[in-house]
């Protein structure tokens, strides 16, 4: 099992949920978050003075899946919200070493 | 002329008797509207506008010295305040004592055909909002019960004074000053207090390096919005009769209101490729604050020159105090209110002018040419601007070995709403 963690462009966040229920994604969890990479923020006018803003605003997109289906998942993600400007994202793929459903107490594969 | 300087003369009769005076009903509903506007420019338009240009951690605190200056100033205003502006003139730089407690306004009182008590009243919401614009200067940092004792002692220190040096037939007054709404008595002395407060208590922590973008831009625009409308209670009121003088100064005042707004944001369209909204309203406020003092003086053309150099002016002023010279005037009270306030005494005696064609204003008093009163101007300025400094740093000083004028750096991380109030302005 396979955690995916992608940080996308806030616009992006319809496509990308749209590209995953095509691919049978069931379940996903969304977070609005900040930060930056190297786009290294962006700059706000006030009164004439400029200001760098370091964190820029982004969503997170949390999704476990199946390891077999783990790469055609990252494929849809990064197809859907590419638009080759900067500031894109990235995707992590990390391990998971145990799943549960709360309601009926199932675990790892069944719990997905 | 005469218009002129009847509506120059009526704004220091009230300190007079006028057992003659009959009531005119169409000057009184007028400054009944005037004094209703002008309390709704300090609650709530500039407490909007300046809650929303703090940060979220501050803006109740900002609120609340708003509506704590209101209060106090109301009070001290009907107990000596009045009485010091508007009471007997003897040597022309102190009002006698003969007007405190408002004790010689009755319900019968008339002053220049509108109620003695509305004229007290009307008056005393510029009291209310001349020490509110201080805060600006020292925002995000004064501890409160300092700055509670600052604005009441500076109201009649320095206020009050200077309103009987102009308005209250004092020596300026008397010396032919021209300064129809207060370009000396409310912008001058709040801007050049801001300055000083900003100067003696110290830049906010982290300043100028670390951001600090005000937290509600929504807030400004809305309580700019209400600036804007209560400024023709605090211009066209300032005619005291509901009358030519009065539609012309509301005239002039929302041209170089829009002037001020068109030369600000092009100032920074041109120099950073966006016109921002926070330039487009800050310009609206310094071209409002030029234009009072000539406001009952100019005509339409001369508005549109005030309103356009004060937006170019003030906008460079910002730059001068804040970025080049690192005073953390906190929200730009001198460059916009001081600088315009300056800056529109000044062209009051260009633009008042009956000899500049299109750009004519209602005229200057007989044999005064235009150099003439620019040197009284600028002695207007000169002098309100030593007085204010000098009395608002001895005043400061002297707090400051009373009470601690800032928040200890722990305080000032934490917020002034949480270590001040105990409150916070969101819970989201």
């Amino acid at each position: 099992m396979k955690l995916i963690t992608a940080i996308i462009k806030p616009y992006k966040l319809e496509d990308v949920r749209d590209a995953l229920s095509s691919v049978g994604v069931l379940g996903l969890t969304v977070t609005q978050v900040k930060g930056f990479g190297r786009q290294k923020g962006h700059n706000e006018l006030y009164r004439g003075a400029e200001y760098q803003v370091d964190f820029v605003p982004k969503i997170k997109l949390e999704i476990a899946v199946n390891t077999d289906r783990a790469e055609h998942v990252v494929e849809t993600i990064v197809e859907a919200a590419k638009t080759n400007s900067i500031g894109d994202g990235k995707v992590f793929v990390t391990p998971i070493e145990q799943v549960v459903r709360i309601r009926t107490g199932e675990t790892d594969h069944d719990a997905l | 002329m005469t218009r002129l300087f009847l509506a120059v003369a009526l704004l220091g009769l009230p300190c007079l008797s006028f057992a003659e005076d009959v009531l005119d009903g169409g000057n009184t509903a007028w400054i009944l509207t005037a004094t209703a506007l002008v309390l709704m420019m300090t609650l709530p338009g500039l407490s909007l506008f300046y809650g929303g240009l703090v940060r979220s951690k501050n803006v109740l605190s900002v609120l609340m010295q708003c509506f704590a200056i209101a209060c106090i100033a109301s009070v001290l205003w009907l107990l000596f305040g009045y009485s010091i502006a508007f009471g007997e003139v003897t040597h022309g730089f102190f009002g006698g004592l003969d007007q405190a407690f408002f004790k010689a306004i009755s319900e019968d009182s008339v002053s220049g055909g509108i109620p003695t008590s509305l004229f007290a009243l009307f008056q005393m919401t510029f009291a209310i909002i001349t020490p509110a614009l201080i805060i600006g200067g020292f925002a995000e940092r004064m501890r409160f019960s300092a700055m509670f004792l600052f604005s009441a002692v500076w109201l009649i220190l320095v206020y009050a004074p200077i309103t009987h040096w102009v308005w209250g037939g004092g020596w300026l007054g008397e010396m032919g000053l021209l300064d129809f709404a207060g370009g000396t008595v409310v912008h001058v002395t709040a801007g050049v207090a801001a300055l000083v407060a900003a100067i003696v208590l110290g830049p906010r922590k982290g300043f100028p390096h670390q951001a600090m973008p005000p937290h509600n831009l929504t807030m400004t625009v809305c309580g700019a919005g209400m600036l804007w409308v209560g400024w023709f209670g605090f211009n066209g009121g300032s005619a005291l009769a509901a009358n030519g003088d009065a539609a012309m100064a509301m005239t002039v005042t929302h041209i170089s209101a829009a002037a001020g707004s068109i030369a600000w944001m092009a100032m920074e369209w041109i120099k950073y490729g966006k016109p921002s909204v926070l330039g487009i309203v800050t310009g609206m406020v310094a071209g409002l604050g030029t234009i009072t003092p000539a406001s009952g003086f100019v005509g339409p053309m001369g508005a549109l020159v005030i309103g356009l150099s004060a937006g170019v002016i003030c906008y460079y002023a910002t730059h001068l105090i804040k970025r080049k010279w690192h005073i953390d005037d906190s929200l730009d009270v001198f460059p916009v209110h001081g600088v315009g306030g300056i800056l529109g005494t000044l062209l009051a005696a260009v633009f008042a002018s009956s000899e500049l064609g299109i750009f004519s204003g209602q005229g200057l008093a007989e044999g005064v040419t235009i150099g003439d009163q620019f040197v009284v101007q600028a002695i207007g300025v000169a002098s309100t601007f030593a007085y204010t400094a000098v009395v608002t740093f001895i005043l400061l000083k002297v707090i400051g070995v009373m009470v601690p004028l800032r928040v200890s750096e722990e305080e000032e991380t934490q917020g002034l709403d949480l270590t001040l109030h105990d409150e916070r302005g969101y819970d989201l």
